[in-house]
């Protein structure tokens, strides 16, 4: 890790005036930029650390019925936070399935919303990225991609975003509360993450020395709440990445999808909206037919990457499968194996 | 710091020591964080030194910006192929047991990506760490040939530790013409990194010509050799200190180039130099279990019987040093046939050699062999058990030696009951859980060498009646701190509250390798016969002592228990260890001892431990993913000195088989060469939600021949067995047969995309 | 730049001046306080043997830039028992052999006292598997390791009562 300067400042302006230095970065928890320093893929010569800055850390309800959630709050203290779970439970499922115990009670909700991607060749210094690097490849392409993007990916980048949180707020509509030398902005999650395109090295509308400041979801997201699921199918059971993950959230009315909401993550390098499955949905019966349709239409431009096409598959049958488990209904308690397959175990065997 | 770590009595207990469930003797050190492993010390003007490693993996470097590390603030020393002072041996030279071609900056090749070209010392970690980075080098590379398919195989001389790569006997040919039903099919294993959580690491300090080493080492007093050899002073002249191992799994028995460079370079500077390995530099230098490719014939009679098995592997190794993974020989001692084959081919690869790691030869043969033999068994239309017990040797296969003792029938009954194995329908995808999973069972047979070594001991009876024993035994995890402690106290007839224990530091007698599942009994062997001739002595005080009232006895005999000698014909005429020595006017009664194989033993019979394992799995239908969901292994090792730890070290070998099965791969990209998960959240190991409910029965053995103390081992056999038992009951609960090692989503997937 | 920050470990409050603005918690406690029961397993958050308690929660020390964490109040493995008794996850670790080689337990140990402040598991045994899955052991001590979590909040919630799940 290179030498840095370290400034703590006590204001959101004050880091931002910090900031107007090129080279600078913002240390959250530093979870992930300590790891990315560590590994030589990022070198700022100097943190300005936000840890310390007040009013950034509360879970406040908005007179407007939304949740509006400080940058600083811990992913933790998020998932468990009694009113934000019961109001946005795929949510708090995704931030449970993600990580471990200890890096969820370090993360922030900010510095999760900018973590990098784990493709291994933008991890390791001595491979050509385009987004560690402009300019200089994507040994990616043609190398060890079987994790690699199958959506949105570029000849550039076929990276992808590998936050859970993010997808589920993602099929919920949220917001991002920016804050910059020109004020504050909000920025709705879909729009804030871009495509690699030629690209890649920019990864979202952030301009230089914005600020995350907090996240918000809208009051209309809680009317999902009764039938929201997050799903993540990885190769361990848990502390794990996925390969494939969906949240799923539905409003159903007399047995009809009113409306529906799908991200998928792991396919691409943002968290996948999926507009046209969404609107294969809506009006129909909550039917196994009805989740394989909108599986279908999810997937309708997907393209291996490399040797990925496999995730295609497994992604149609995961959202039919967040889908499926979204419209039995959130369940009363998180699930022990949040998120997982193997959620709910309950043991006995039966022959067939 | 002590020089050496006791550990006192306490934990008192009445009667024999070995077979009691005692807790680890090292508990409250390890749950304290008192227990201090080698990266732990820090001795006055320590620097430390960080490597650089090869990012190609076939080449040479180039260029090195060593002016760059050196003007990084606190960056010491910068060493290169270009200064590195002179060892007293080179690479290739391996004067000692266990030596590996290793890399000690001897010049500026690059064989394999991960290999050592740099050390930068510092002040600080972070000076170090970051003067490594700046050495920013330059390479001329070649084509890094990392996979099977990129080189031509080769005929070994030798595979394993020195074992022949080919045992055959019988005609292939002939069984499998006149077979009734016949497989043939071939496994991949894919290269597996040890990942011990402890990483390598040396703290190393001179004084004059005398060197203290605290590293974590299986072999202690044999790497006294090994140092000296380098640095051309006598073995006695090293002082290795390894008081506690973070795991070794065989990766911590051979040295490697960053140590001796670590020894340097603490010459070099005259301050003493600590090295850890980060992680990543994990991959490469410090061994791993080869990559393999194996390919069976097999028939079978229309009673189910074996007329032919055929084993062919092919094993990954380095370019300059031979380590073969000896699959093939999973299946010499196992089930009965014939014509049985074993053959080994050979791949050189630009990668770090590999070397023994848990099971060597046995894990990735076994994961195949059995199943092969769950093919098989289906070809035969017979339950995977009873075409087992079909197939039962009675006698080694190979060898035709009897078995010094084999209570595998026991195994396959016990582990069955528990397990539940006869309701199980013979078809695949006949199962479900109540949440629609698919549900499979599948078991494997478990086989794993008894081997011993070589092992001295010494035992002192002191005045007061309690005792001291020492061995530099090692304990990397598996108990020796405990089960070492209750045999000794066994040998001398105290309880283990009376005996001082001292091991893990080369000033003691040589306890030997920690390895081959070993150690307990070449060790322990070793202690008990050191408290043998120390108890022998005391008694020849005694029986000559006419103010005993034991004089005389000494053709009738005396027993030793408790503390007290007592004459054989008569208990209650017994006498305090502390009287007999005080009347004799001394204070200290010493007996030596040691741990070998009987030879003649050795040549007569086959020698091994047996287990049976039946596993659970549970595979989601259409997202494929696989959960362990049960374990059942049932062992048979001889006598079990300690219950809980021997459990402990099972269940472990046991869930090294779930890694195996179904997580652990080291990805290569192919250009690079590079390993492109070298770490821990993408080389995946079992976390603690991988783990299922798991049952480990120890299955009564007494064999008299294996050693006087009739201790086999566990370290290793958990693993074998296992990986196949999973991998059949993921083929009994989904229909497919997966022959490539991991067995992941994607390959199910694939196969159930039709469904 | 200043590098002072105050911390308080295991109960005493100390004043340390940092000599590198790089160092982690984890080398701060480990290479400059004598502190050497948190261990470095992997330094980057993927296998929790560096697991220590920061006001409270269990965190990856190998993750966290030292002269950030100004002001916090931090307990190691080395903070646990008070006097000569063991902490009841110590002791209950000891009793199920939730290790073996030794190195990982320590972050084994101080995640499952963690884990039981955090209140969300219960007894039930899945539960504790996934709250404990941050902390490797390739010994592979997980049977005595969960029963070890399980055993312990039994009996420190004989003494306090548990925060609601």
């Amino acid at each position: 890790m290179n030498l840095f300067e370290y400034i703590r400042p006590t204001s959101v302006a004050e880091a931002i005036a910090a900031a107007g230095e090129p080279g600078s970065a913002y240390l959250g928890a530093g979870t992930n930029l300590l790891d990315l320093m560590k590994g030589g893929v990022t070198s700022p010569n100097r943190l300005i650390d936000l840890t310390h800055l007040p009013d950034l850390g509360k879970i406040e309800q908005l007179p407007d019925g939304s949740m509006r959630i400080g940058a600083l709050v811990k992913n933790a203290a998020l998932a468990h936070d009694t009113a934000f779970s019961k109001a946005y439970p795929a949510v708090a499922e995704a931030l449970l399935s993600g990580a471990s115990a200890q890096l969820r009670n370090a993360a922030t909700v900010g510095g999760n919303l900018m973590q990098r991607t784990r493709c291994a060749y933008f991890a390791d210094p001595a491979s050509a990225c385009n987004k560690r690097e402009p300019g200089s490849g994507c040994d990616a392409i043609g190398g060890e991609n079987r994790h690699h993007a199958i959506l949105g990916w570029s000849e550039s980048c076929i990276a992808t975003h590998p936050s859970d949180f993010c997808v589920a707020l993602t099929a919920l509509d949220a917001t991002i509360e920016i804050e910059g030398a020109g004020g504050r902005r909000e920025v709705p999650i879909t729009d804030f993450y871009l495509l690699p395109g030629d690209t890649p090295h920019e990864e979202t509308v952030l301009e230089a020395g914005e600020i995350i400041v907090a996240i918000k979801l809208p009051a209309n997201a809680a009317g999902f709440a009764g039938h929201q699921r997050y799903l993540k199918v990885r190769e361990r059971t848990s502390y794990a990445f996925a390969l494939v993950s969906a949240a799923a959230a539905l409003e159903i009315e007399n047995g009809t999808i009113t409306e529906a909401r799908l991200a998928l993550g792991g396919v691409a390098m943002k968290p996948w909206r999926s507009a046209a499955a969404e609107a294969a949905l809506a009006g129909l019966s909550p039917t196994r037919e009805a989740f394989e349709k909108a599986a279908e239409a999810a997937f309708a431009d997907a393209r291996p990457s490399g040797e990925n096409a496999y995730k295609i598959e497994l992604g149609k049958r995961v959202v039919a499968r967040a889908l499926a488990m979204a419209a039995a209904g959130t369940p009363e308690r998180m699930p022990a194996l949040p998120a997982s397959p193997f959620a709910s175990d309950t043991g006995a065997i039966a022959h067939v | 710091m002590s020089d050496t770590i006791s550990l006192p009595g306490g934990n008192a207990r009445f009667g024999s020591n070995s077979g009691q469930p005692m807790t680890r003797r090292d508990g409250v050190l390890k749950v304290t964080g008192a227990a201090t492993f080698a990266a732990d010390n820090h001795p006055d003007g320590m620097l430390y030194a960080v490597t650089a490693n090869a990012t190609i993996s076939r080449g040479r470097v180039t260029s090195l910006n060593v002016e760059a590390a050196k003007a990084h603030p606190g960056v010491v020393e910068v060493i290169t192929p270009a200064n590195r002072p002179p060892l007293a041996i080179t690479p290739e030279a391996k004067p000692y047991p266990f030596a590996f071609n290793i890399e000690v900056l001897q010049d500026d090749t690059v064989r394999y990506a991960g290999q050592e070209i740099a050390m930068v010392v510092a002040e600080t970690l972070e000076a170090a760490t970051e003067g490594a980075r700046l050495l920013a080098p330059t390479y001329e590379a070649e084509t890094a040939r990392v996979g099977f398919d990129d080189v031509d195989s080769f005929d070994p001389d030798a595979v394993g530790v020195g074992a022949p790569p080919v045992a055959e006997k019988g005609d292939i040919d002939a069984g499998l013409a006149k077979a009734v039903n016949r497989i043939s099919a071939s496994y991949e294993t894919p290269a597996q990194y040890h990942n011990a959580m402890e990483p390598h690491a040396m703290v190393a300090q001179w004084d004059g010509d005398r060197v203290t080493l605290d590293t974590p080492n299986q072999a202690l007093v044999m790497s006294t050799g090994a140092f000296g050899a380098w640095f051309g002073i006598p073995p006695e002249n090293v002082t290795i200190r390894s008081p506690f191992l973070g795991g070794g799994f065989g990766s911590k028995a051979i040295v490697f180039g960053g140590q001796v460079l670590t020894v340097l370079a603490a010459k070099m500077l005259g301050r003493p130099v600590k090295y850890a390995l980060r992680r990543d530099q994990m991959y490469g230098p410090v061994g791993h279990r080869g990559a393999t490719r194996q390919a069976f014939r097999m028939g079978m009679d229309a009673e189910g019987k074996l007329t032919a098995l055929e084993h062919l592997t092919t094993s990954t190794t380095s370019t300059f040093e031979d380590f073969i993974e000896p699959a093939s020989n999973a299946s010499h001692d196992l089930y009965a046939s014939p014509a049985l084959s074993s053959r080994h081919k050979a791949a050189r690869l630009d990668i770090g050699t590999p070397g023994p790691m848990r099971a060597p030869g046995e894990a990735s043969g076994s994961a195949a062999l059995e199943s092969a033999i769950d093919e098989a068994a289906l070809a035969a239309g017979l339950d995977p058990l009873e075409f087992r017990l079909r197939n039962y040797a009675e006698t080694a296969p190979m060898s035709d030696k009897p078995y010094s003792a084999k209570a595998l029938r026991e195994c396959y009954a016990q582990g069955a009951e528990k397990f539940g194995w006869s309701k199980r329908p013979m078809q695949p995808r006949q199962m479900k859980d109540d949440a629609g999973r698919l549900v499979g069972w599948g078991m494997g047979t478990a086989l794993f060498p008894a081997p011993m070594f070589q092992a001295k001991a010494k035992a002192t009876l002191r005045a007061d009646g309690s005792a001291l024993v020492e061995t530099a035994g090692a304990d990397m995890g598996q108990g020796a701190w405990t089960a070492l402690h209750q045999i000794a106290a066994d040998g001398l007839g105290l309880d283990i509250a009376q005996v001082e224990f001292h091991s893990g530091h080369s000033g003691l007698p040589d306890g030997g390798i920690a390895g081959g599942s070993g150690h307990t009994a070449t060790a322990g062997s070793a202690l008990h016969a050191a408290g043998k001739d120390a108890i022998a002595k005391l008694t020849e005080l005694a029986v000559n002592d006419e103010a005993s009232p034991l004089f005389g006895a000494g053709n009738i005999g005396v027993t030793a228990r408790d503390g007290r000698l007592h004459r054989a014909d008569d208990p209650s005429r017994s006498e305090s260890y502390g009287e007999i020595l005080a009347r004799a006017g001394v204070s200290e009664l010493g007996g030596e001892g040691q741990g070998a194989r009987d030879p003649s033993s050795a040549e007569e019979y086959a020698m091994f431990s047996h287990g049976a394992v039946f596993a659970e799995v549970k595979v989601d239908p259409e997202l494929c993913q696989i959960r362990v969901s049960r374990l059942v292994g049932a062992f048979a090792a001889g006598r079990i000195i300690n219950p809980r730890l021997a459990a402990s070290q099972l269940y472990g070998g046991m869930i090294w088989g779930i890694g195996f099965a179904l997580l652990e791969e080291a990805v290569h990209d192919r250009r690079s060469g590079r390993i492109m998960n070298a770490n821990l959240a993408e080389y995946h190991v079992p976390v603690n939600a991988d783990v299922p409910p798991m049952d480990v029965i120890l299955v009564d053995e007494d064999d008299r021949y294996v050693n006087a103390l009739g201790i086999k081992g566990v370290g290793e056999i958990g693993i074998t067995g296992t990986v196949g038992a999973i991998a059949n009951a993921i083929w009994h609960a989904t229909g497919v047969r997966v022959r490539k090692f991991p067995i992941g989503i994607e390959a199910l997937l694939a196969e159930t995309s039709a469904h | 730049m200043n590098l002072s920050l105050t911390l308080t470990i295991n109960g005493e409050t100390r004043e340390i001046v940092l000599d590198d603005p790089r160092v982690t918690l984890l080398d701060l406690l480990r290479e400059r306080l004598g502190l050497t029961g948190a261990k470095k397993g992997c330094d980057r958050g993927q296998c929790g043997a560096c697991t220590i308690l920061v006001d409270g929660q269990r965190i990856n020390s190998c993750l966290a830039l030292a002269i950030s964490y100004h002001g916090s109040s931090i307990t190691t493995v080395e903070g646990l028992a008070q006097g000569g008794t063991l902490h009841p996850v110590q002791q209950a670790f000891i009793d199920h052999d939730g290790f073996q080689c030794g190195f990982c337990t320590p972050g084994q140990v101080m995640s499952a006292v963690g884990l039981i402040a955090e209140g969300q598991t219960g007894d039930d045994p899945e539960r504790v598997r996934e709250a404990m899955s941050g902390n490797i052991c390739r010994c592979g001590a997980y049977m005595g390791i969960t029963e070890a979590v399980i055993e312990a909040r039994g009996k420190m919630s004989e003494t306090k009562p548990e925060k609601a799940a």
